[in-house]
């Protein structure tokens, strides 16, 4: 069984179809990427998985349950967890207490065990504090535990966003663009991270611009573009396949598709 | 901006010991009110009780990040029961808190789960409303209230026949309270509970994303902030004896609101700071006469520009940056 199953999910804003008729499966081994220029609606299926937006028509199935319209809290608590294109760490904790908030689904603990601290929840808050150095550690982090968030720098940052959506316990874990505004190097890092969530057992779905990310660390590439999906594939294929060469290109394609591809260069270049 | 930890780490253990010094700076001021007596005690009284209050305010404004500008209507729940059910039904005053307690949290109950949809601006309006409503039912609700005449003789706190009718009690029993809060302010600040409230202050996307149901939440610490006020509210009719509508009026959220920000908000010490602060400074300043409240709105002005964060905060790592 496919860990996460779309079925035609389609999402209108007004007259403008960001999300067309969209239906692909994301296997329970190694990482699946969506490729596509920007403005190919990427993030907005993102959000539609994520229970973020609810979709027009479709539905979404992750491991056999329908979670079309699930509130995000929920989805979460499913296993599926997310991260974002831009940044959002709670800038005012540390870097441990940020995982900690990311174990919050592996707890129970309410105010009466704050307050009382029952053996229960004193274990509770034990267990999290090892998860939670484990993950530092697994990201690279450990040296900056008791750093506040806001002060890492921001390849750092990312690494940290990722180690607190892991410490959700997901099944599925959705990173949207993950390699953005880092350099070769921590771009690397990202992708041996990234391998080794897959390889003990998580599913990744990720959004990414860069294209060393995706041919490094991505098992199978989903191209979506106008908010269609246009092929589908090892990285290999669909490097080959003539229809994403197009929408990357521009060849043969209309002038907003060239636009699109320009713009698409220019943030490629800044990245 | 880069902290490496190299650098910051041998800073640690000095700051960790400066940050014993609000604590010592409170200390001091109750001791030496309760050597002094008289009106020091009176004044340090009324801060212990602001103290209090502003304690729960921290837990909704400071902690999660919401506004409420109406928690003197759960104040005034709390007061009022207490004074209602003490001295015209002749409750002795610890049910009778109990049960003011209890009501003001079922009133935020049933107005925070329609209001909390709200945020920022339009929170705030909205609590604000929850404020005036209340002032107005104590000011006209006159069978009950007495209107602007106001409730007196509330007995004082006791156990059977001991009561508790000293300054130096009331400071002991106050100070006691206070610290309980405190407690339960830190140990709700380094919990599941008090990270997931820093997560819906921090980012309510994140938090969302990490399966934190964010309106419960933040009803939650609603919930908490009201039940302080109510606390508050009954320790000073309690301990004052009388009652009236003024008690929990707007002065008081202006107050409390000054008392968070001076004090550092965020904070587990700050709001007793704070509270002390803004209690004794217009004390000090007495000898200005005519420039008194002038004196002290510059030495107010002062504190938000040195200490933007709070004097709290002046003590602790985070608070340097």
């Amino acid at each position: 069984m496919s860990r996460l199953r779309l079925e035609g999910v389609t999402r209108r804003f007004g007259g403008l179809v960001a999300v067309d008729n969209v239906s692909f499966e994301v296997p329970a081994e190694g990482v699946t990427a969506i490729i596509g220029p920007n403005g190919a609606g990427k993030t907005t299926l993102f959000n539609l998985i994520a229970g973020a937006l609810p979709p027009s028509a479709g539905r979404i199935l992750f491991e056999g349950a329908d979670i079309t319209g699930r509130p995000p809290a929920g989805i979460a608590a499913a296993g599926l967890v997310r991260t974002f294109q831009l940044v959002k760490l709670f800038e005012d904790l540390s870097v441990l207490d940020n995982v900690k908030v990311g174990c919050h689904l592996q707890g129970k603990a309410g105010l009466f065990g704050a307050l009382l601290r029952f053996a229960s929840a004193r274990e509770e808050e034990a267990a999290v504090d090892v998860r939670a150095r484990e993950l530092l550690a697994f990201a690279g982090l450990s040296a900056f535990a008791d750093e506040p968030a806001f002060g890492l720098p921001y390849g750092r940052q990312r690494m940290l966003e990722l180690a607190r959506a892991m410490a959700a316990g997901p099944r599925l874990i959705l990173l949207d663009e993950p390699a953005a505004g880092l350099n070769t190097e921590e771009s690397a890092a990202l992708a041996r991270v990234i391998r080794r969530i897959a390889e003990e057992g998580t599913s990744v779905l990720l959004i990414e611009h860069d294209m060393t990310l995706v041919m490094n660390t991505a098992d199978r590439v989903v191209v979506v573009d106008f908010g269609r999906k246009i092929a589908e594939g090892t990285p290999t294929e669909v490097r080959a396949n003539p229809a994403v060469i197009a929408a990357y290109l521009g060849t043969g394609k209309s002038a907003t598709g060239a636009a699109v591809t320009a713009s698409d260069h220019q943030e490629t270049a800044r990245g | 901006m880069t902290i490496s930890p190299a650098i910051t780490s041998p800073e640690r253990r000095p700051l960790r010991l400066a940050g014993l010094l609000p604590w010592l700076f409170a200390v001091l001021v109750v001791g030496y009110a309760m050597v002094v007596g008289g009106y020091a005690a009176t004044v340090v009284s009324f801060a212990l009780i602001y103290a209090v209050f502003v304690t729960g305010l921290n837990l909704f404004m400071g902690f999660a990040a919401q506004v409420s500008f109406g928690q003197n209507a759960f104040a005034a729940i709390g007061g009022y029961l207490s004074a209602v059910l003490t001295a015209t039904y002749g409750w002795s005053p610890l049910p009778a808190m109990a049960l003011g307690i209890a009501a003001a949290v079922l009133t935020a109950a049933i107005v925070g789960y329609p209001a909390l949809r709200l945020k920022g601006h339009y929170l705030a309006m909205g609590t604000l409303a929850i404020g005036l409503i209340t002032y107005e039912i104590t000011v006209e609700w006159q069978s009950v209230t007495q209107g602007y005449m106001g409730i007196s003789g509330i007995p004082p706190f006791g156990i059977g026949p001991y009561e508790i009718t000293s300054d130096r009690g009331q400071l002991v029993l106050l100070s006691l309270v206070v610290a309980a809060s405190l407690f339960a302010a830190a140990r709700i600040r380094r919990s599941r509970f008090g990270r997931a409230l820093s997560a819906v202050a921090g980012s309510e996307e994140a938090a969302v994303a990490l399966g934190i149901d964010v309106a419960r939440y933040k009803l939650a610490a609603f919930l908490l902030s009201a039940g302080f006020a109510a606390l508050a509210g009954s320790l000073f009719v309690h301990v004052v004896g009388f009652v009236s509508p003024e008690v929990f009026g707007l002065h008081m959220v202006i107050v409390t609101f000054t008392m968070l920000y001076v004090g550092g908000i965020g904070t587990v010490v700050g709001p007793l700071v704070g509270a002390l602060i803004v209690s004794l400074l217009p004390e000090t300043f007495r000898a200005f006469k005519d420039y008194q409240d002038l004196a002290y709105g510059a030495a107010l002005i002062l504190l938000l520009i040195y200490a933007p964060r709070g004097l709290a905060s002046l003590f602790s790592p985070r608070g340097r940056s």
